[in-house]
C-alpha cells in the first residue's frame, strides 16, 4: 500500500507486442542460443589453452605457431611435483640402461634428469587449502554474525561503521603488504598458516558483512520476532529460523571469499617463505634448469584450479541465485 | 488466560512518539481491537505487550502482575502476523509443534502430537498436516499461523492484521470463524487491524488510535452510534459518514452550500458545528422536508448508494434492495433525527 | 465514441488458455466491467482489446473497423493504469500533455486542453506538481487526465482503483463513475473488485478461469446468477449455497430441515434432476434468510453474530462446518450456541444442477 504512493512505475512488462508479432520465437531462440555458445567458447578459450598445455611436452608448449594436435604426455605434472638435477652423460647412460625407472624417473630421464625428491607444490597446495579453508570459514561465520546484528538491531552509529568496514576493501592490497610484512615479522607473524588466516579473514569480512547483510535484510524479522514469542532465545531463533533461510547468501558468500582467498597473490608472495607459502606464488616460478616449464605451470595451474570448481560446482545452485538476487540488489 | 493492563505506555522512535501516554485494559476472554489508520501504532502497542518492543515510559502488568522485564518467551503469549512468519522449510506439523517445542516448554512428543491435531481440527486443516508450508494457500498459510498460536494455550493472543492478506472472499469467512473460535475457547485476544469492518464484526471492545493516542474506546455500538470525534466517525461505515458543515441562523441549523435546514436540537449548540449523518440514515422519504436531485446510482445488489445532490452539498443515501429512482430524478429525503451527530469546530462530539 | 466488438477472441499461453474464445459487443457510450478473481484472463482481454498484446485467433472490430492487427497507437483509445503509470521526472501538466505533443497538436491548443480536463477533474492546483509529490488519488486524476485529454474513441482502465487506500476509492469510484456519465464515452473497466463493479457497470462481464461465466446488469448478476462461481463471487458475503436433496415439492436441507420449494420451480426441477436422484443446490442471498418468524420451516444454531455498522449479519450453522449468513437489522444480538427458527424467502430462492453447477431457470429447466 505505501507502495503504490510512491513514485510511480512504468508499466511495460509487454509479454507478446502486437509490433514485436512478426520475429518468430524460434528464430529467437536459436539465435540466443548460438551467440550464448560462442560467448562461452570465447571465454574458455585461456582455460581450454591452459588444460592443453599441462599435457604438452617441452618442444610442443613452446612451439610456433602453437600445436592444437599433440601426443598428450605428463610431463609438466612430473616436473611440477617433483624436484630433478641435470644428470652428466655418464649417469644417464648408466641409467637409461636399467629397466626397474618408475613412469616419473622415465620421464625426467628422457630430458636427462633424474628425480631428487619431492617439490613443494604438494605441500604448498596444501597450505593453501588450510589457509583458504580456514579463513573463509571464519569470514563467513564472522560476517553472517555482524551482518545479522546490522540488520535487526540498532547499533550506534550503523552507518559509519558499515562504511569503515567497506572502506576496508578501497585500498589495494599491495599498499599495506610492507607494513603488514614489519609488523609480522615483529610479532613472528611471518610466514605462518595463523598469520595468513588472520590476515585473509580480515580482508574478507568486509566483504561477507555487506553481502550477508543484503541477504538477511531480505529474510522477513517476523520469522525470528515468532519464534521469540514462541519461547526460543535471540541465538536459537537465528540458528534455526535465521540460518536456514540465509544458506543462499552463505554460499555466495563462501564461493566469493574462497575464491578470493584462493587466489590472492600479493600477500602470499610477501608474507610466506617456505612454511606457510601457498600455491599461487608459486606457480609461476616453476623455472626448469634452462629455461621456463611451461607445461609444469599450466599443470600446477590445472591442479589449483580444481577446489574451487569443486566448490563452486556443488554450491551452483545457491549461487546463481544468490548472485543475482542479493548481490546485486542489495550488496 | 489473563488480563492484560497498559499504564501510560509512551513509546519514541527518535523524536517520533509512535505511542504516546497509552492506557488500556483487557478483560479475561474478551475480544479487543485496535483500529486506526496505517501509522496509528497499533502494530507497536501489540509488540509492546508482547515484548518484541521495549517501551520508554509506563507500564505493561499480566494479571496484575507488572511483566515489564520479562523477554517476548517469557511472557507466554502467542503473536500472528500478518505474514511470512511461518517457516517454508518445515511442514505445517512441524510448524503447529515448533513453540511446543522451544527449550522453555519441552513438551513431550506424544502430547504435542495431541495439541496439533486438536489445533487441526479446529481449524480445518488436519488434511494439510504433512504439507510443507510454501505450497499453501495464504487462506491456509493464516489457519496455520492461528493454529500455531493455539496449541501454546498461552495466556493471550496477539494479532497483527491477519487477515489484511487475503482476497476478500476468504477474509469474510475467518473472520467469522475466528470469531468463533476466539468465542468457544474463551480466549483474551487482541487483535490489530486497519479494516474497521474487521473491528466492527469481531470486537467485544474496540481502541480507535490515531498518532499514537487512543481517540475512543468502546464496544462496536459505541463507536458506531456515538463517535467521539470527526475521525472516528469516518473511520467506520462505509459508504462514509456525511460530514455537513452548517450554522446557526434564526433558530435553525443551516446547511452550507445547500438550501437545507432543521432546528436546532437542544439549546447547547454552539454557532457553527458539523452535522454527521450515516448514509442508511438518509431516507428517501416521498414525506420528507428536503428535496435533491439524484447525481449517481449505485446498485450492489443488497442494496443501493444514492448521491443525492442539494445545492452543492452531495449526500450519500443507502436503500435496501433495488431502487426503482432514476439518474437525475427529484427525490424528497429526510434525515433520521434521532441518529444525527453533531461536532464542533474541533472535531469533537457534542 | 465507439462500439467495440469482440469476435471469438482467443489467446493461448504456450498450450493453456489465457483467454477463451470470446464474445462481447460493447455498445456505445456503455460501461462495461471485466470482473474476476487474479489470473481469469480479464487483463489479458482488456490489453487485447487495446492492442498491447497479440490476439491468437478471433476478430476485434472497433466500429466495424478491423483492428485485430493494428497498433495500439492506431486504435484511438486511452488505456489507464493500475499503477497510474505517470512519468516521474515530468510535472503533473507535462503527464498531461504528453499524449498530445505525440500528436504534434499545436502548442497554445494543448494548454487549453490540459486546462480543460484540469478543471473537470478538479486538479488544476496541482498542475505543476510531480507525481511523486502527490497522494495516490490525485495521481490517478492526473492519469485519468491523461487519458481524457486526447479524446479517445474508448477508455480502456486496469484496476485503476486498486492500488488507492481504502479511504480514496469509495470517491474515485464515484468520479470515474460521473465523469463516464458526463463524456459518454465507451468504458472497459477491469477489477476484481465486486462491489466496484456492481457500483459501476451498466453490464458487468464476469470471467473465471479464462472464460465468461455470465453477462449481465448489476441486478441480474445478483438475483440470477448463472452458475455456482457467479452465486458465490456476486455480494458480500456471497449466496448461501447448500446441497439439499428435492423431493415431493420440498428441499431437505443439511441438518435435516425441509424448505418448500416455491411452486413455479416444481415442474423445473422435476425436470432438471431426474439425472441427479434428486440432488439440489439451494442458494438464496443474506437477506432472504428470516428469523423470529412463528412458522419457520428451518432451524439453525448461531454459530457467529457480528455488526457490520447499519445493520448485523447472522450466522447459523445447519450441520457441521455447513453455514449460512443472514442480514439482520441491528436490534437484537443472538448468542453464540442458541437454535434459531427461520425461513427463507420464496420469491428469492435459487436452484442449482449440483452436477453443471449452473442456475436451473422457472421456465427452461435446467440452463
Amino acid at each position: 500500500m505505501a507502495a503504490a504512493n510512491q513514485s510511480p512505475r512504468y508499466y511495460v512488462n509487454y509479454s507478446t507486442r502486437v509490433d514485436k508479432v512478426g520475429l518468430r520465437p524460434q528464430i529467437n531462440t536459436a539465435v540466443r542460443a548460438t551467440v550464448a555458445v560462442i560467448v562461452t567458447v570465447i571465454m574458455l578459450i585461456p582455460v581450454i589453452w591452459m588444460g592443453m598445455t599441462a599435457f604438452k611436452n617441452r618442444p610442443d608448449a613452446v612451439s610456433v605457431p602453437p600445436k592444437v594436435f599433440f601426443e598428450p604426455t605428463l610431463e609438466g605434472f612430473v616436473f611440477l611435483l617433483t624436484d630433478r638435477r641435470q644428470l652428466t652423460a655418464a649417469e644417464d647412460e648408466q641409467l637409461s640402461a636399467r629397466n626397474d625407472l618408475s613412469y616419473f624417473e622415465q620421464v625426467a630421464l628422457e630430458r636427462g634428469q633424474s628425480i631428487i625428491g619431492q617439490s613443494a607444490f604438494p605441500s604448498q597446495l596444501i597450505n593453501s587449502l588450510i589457509i583458504s579453508g580456514v579463513s573463509t570459514f571464519f569470514s563467513v561465520a564472522f560476517g553472517v554474525l555482524a551482518a545479522y546484528a546490522f540488520s535487526r538491531f540498532n547499533i550506534p552509529g550503523k552507518d559509519d561503521l558499515l562504511f569503515f568496514i567497506l572502506s576496508q576493501r578501497m585500498l589495494p592490497a599491495v599498499v599495506v603488504t610492507i607494513p603488514i610484512f614489519l609488523m609480522y615479522r615483529e610479532v613472528g607473524l611471518h610466514d605462518t598458516h595463523l598469520g595468513m588466516i588472520l590476515l585473509y579473514t580480515a580482508f574478507n569480512l568486509s566483504f561477507s558483512v555487506w553481502l550477508l547483510k543484503g541477504f538477511i535484510d531480505e529474510i522477513p524479522r517476523e520469522y525470528e520476532e515468532a519464534a521469540l514469542v514462541d519461547g526460543y532465545t535471540r541465538l536459537q531463533a537465528f540458528r534455526k529460523v535465521v540460518l536456514p533461510q540465509a544458506v543462499t547468501g552463505i554460499a555466495a558468500t563462501t564461493v566469493f571469499a574462497l575464491i578470493f582467498s584462493w587466489n590472492e597473490y600479493a600477500f602470499a608472495l610477501m608474507l610466506t617463505s617456505d612454511v606457510a607459502r601457498t600455491a599461487p606464488p608459486s606457480i609461476p616460478i616453476r623455472l626448469g634448469t634452462g629455461g621456463i616449464e611451461w607445461a609444469a605451470i599450466a599443470a600446477g595451474s590445472l591442479l589449483f584450479l580444481i577446489p574451487v570448481v569443486i566448490v563452486t560446482f556443488a554450491l551452483r545452485k545457491h549461487l546463481l541465485r544468490g548472485v543475482t538476487f542479493g548481490a546485486i540488489r542489495k550488496g | 488466560m489473563s488480563d492484560i493492563r497498559l499504564e501510560n505506555i509512551t513509546k519514541r522512535f527518535g523524536d517520533h512518539a509512535a505511542l504516546h501516554e497509552v492506557s488500556l485494559q483487557v478483560k479475561d476472554r474478551e475480544f479487543f481491537v485496535l483500529l486506526g489508520p496505517t501509522g496509528a501504532g497499533k502494530t507497536t502497542t501489540l509488540r509492546v505487550i508482547a515484548g518484541l518492543e521495549k517501551q520508554d515510559h509506563g507500564h505493561v502488568y499480566f494479571d496484575g502482575q507488572m511483566i515489564d522485564s520479562f523477554q517476548p518467551a517469557d511472557r507466554d503469549v502467542a503473536f500472528v502476523f500478518q505474514q511470512y512468519s511461518l517457516y517454508p522449510n518445515l511442514s505445517v506439523y512441524d510448524n503447529l509443534a515448533f513453540p511446543l517445542r522451544s527449550p522453555l516448554r519441552r513438551t513431550p512428543e506424544p502430547t504435542i502430537k495431541e495439541r496439533v491435531t486438536a489445533a487441526a481440527e479446529i481449524l480445518r486443516i488436519s488434511h494439510l498436516l504433512d504439507r510443507k508450508t510454501a505450497r499453501l494457500s495464504g487462506g491456509e498459510m493464516q489457519r496455520v499461523s492461528i493454529g500455531r498460536a493455539i496449541v501454546r494455550k498461552p495466556r493471550a493472543f496477539l494479532m497483527d492484521e491477519p487477515l489484511s492478506n487475503l482476497d476478500a472472499k476468504l477474509r469474510e469467512s475467518l473472520r467469522v470463524e475466528l470469531k468463533h473460535i476466539q468465542k468457544t475457547q474463551g480466549s483474551t485476544s487482541i487483535f490489530v487491524t486497519h479494516d474497521q469492518i474487521e473491528a466492527l464484526t469481531m470486537a467485544d471492545r474496540i481502541a480507535v488510535l490515531d498518532d499514537g493516542v487512543i481517540l475512543q474506546m468502546g464496544t462496536p455500538f459505541d463507536i458506531y452510534d456515538r463517535p467521539a470525534t470527526m475521525f472516528v466517525a469516518t473511520l467506520v461505515g462505509t459508504p462514509r459518514i456525511n460530514l455537513l458543515n452548517a450554522h446557526r441562523h434564526n433558530g435553525h441549523l443551516r446547511i452550507e452550500k445547500s438550501p437545507l435546514e432543521m432546528p436546532v436540537p437542544g439549546d447547547q449548540m454552539p454557532e457553527r458545528v458539523t452535522i454527521g449523518v450515516r448514509p442508511e440514515d438518509v431516507r428517501v422519504d416521498s414525506e420528507g422536508s428536503f428535496t435533491g436531485s439524484v447525481a449517481l446510482i449505485e446498485p450492489l445488489g443488497v442494496e443501493t448508494i444514492l448521491h443525492i445532490q442539494s445545492g452543492d452539498q452531495l449526500l450519500l443515501s443507502v436503500i435496501p434492495g433495488t431502487s426503482p429512482i432514476r439518474l437525475n430524478e427529484q427525490v424528497r429525503f429526510d434525515f433520521a433525527r434521532d441518529r444525527l451527530h453533531y461536532f464542533d469546530t474541533n472535531g469533537r462530539r457534542l | 465514441m465507439a462500439q467495440i466488438e469482440l469476435r471469438q477472441v482467443e489467446k493461448k499461453f504456450g498450450e493453456s488458455f489465457a483467454v477463451k474464445p470470446l464474445d462481447l459487443t460493447i455498445q456505445n457510450g456503455e460501461f462495461i466491467v471485466l470482473l474476476g478473481p487474479s489470473g481469469c484472463g480479464k487483463t489479458t482481454t482488456l490489453r487485447m482489446i487495446s492492442g498491447l498484446e497479440a490476439v491468437t485467433t478471433g476478430t476485434i472490430l472497433l466500429d466495424g473497423r478491423d483492428v485485430t492487427w493494428a497498433h495500439p497507437s492506431d486504435r484511438d483509445i486511452a488505456f489507464v493504469f493500475q499503477f497510474f503509470a505517470l512519468y516521474s521526472h515530468m510535472t503533473a501538466r507535462e503527464n498531461i500533455a504528453f499524449p498530445l505533443q505525440a500528436q504534434r497538436v499545436p502548442r497554445a491548443e494543448i494548454s487549453a486542453k490540459v486546462a480543460e480536463v484540469a478543471r473537470m477533474l478538479r486538479i488544476e492546483h496541482i498542475l505543476d506538481s510531480k507525481p511523486g509529490s502527490l497522494s495516490g488519488g490525485d495521481q490517478q486524476r492526473v492519469a485519468l487526465a491523461r487519458a481524457l485529454v486526447r479524446r479517445p474513441a474508448a477508455f480502456l482502465m486496469d484496476e485503476p482503483l486498486g492500488a488507492l487506500d481504502a479511504e480514496f476509492r469509495e470517491g474515485m469510484r464515484a468520479e470515474i463513475k460521473q465523469l463516464h456519465i458526463r463524456q459518454e464515452a465507451t468504458t472497459v473497466y477491469v477489477t476484481h473488485d465486486q462491489i466496484e463493479a456492481m457500483a459501476m457497470g451498466d453490464r458487468i462481464v464476469i470471467m473465471s478461469k479464462a472464460q465468461v461465466q455470465q453477462v449481465g446488469t448489476p441486478h441480474q448478476v445478483y438475483h440470477d446468477p448463472a452458475n455456482l462461481f457467479v452465486a458465490r463471487f456476486i455480494g458480500s458475503p456471497g449466496m448461501n449455497l447448500l446441497n439439499a436433496r428435492y423431493s415431493d415439492g420440498k428441499a431437505i436441507l443439511p441438518g435435516g430441515s425441509a424448505v418448500t420449494v416455491p411452486g413455479a420451480y416444481r415442474a423445473a426441477l422435476d425436470h432438471a434432476l431426474n439425472d441427479s436422484d434428486g440432488a439440489v443446490i439451494v442458494g438464496f442471498r443474506p437477506e432472504a434468510l428470516r428469523v423470529n418468524v412463528t412458522d419457520g420451516e428451518c432451524s439453525g444454531v448461531v454459530y457467529a453474530d457480528d455488526l457490520h455498522g447499519g445493520y448485523s449479519m447472522l450466522h447459523l450453522e445447519l450441520a457441521d462446518d455447513v453455514i449460512i449468513h443472514g442480514r439482520m437489522s441491528r436490534d437484537t444480538a443472538h448468542p453464540i450456541g442458541e437454535t434459531m427458527v427461520f425461513d427463507i424467502d420464496p420469491a428469492m430462492m435459487r436452484f442449482f444442477h449440483p452436477k453443471t453447477e449452473l442456475a436451473i431457470h422457472i421456465n427452461g429447466g435446467a440452463a
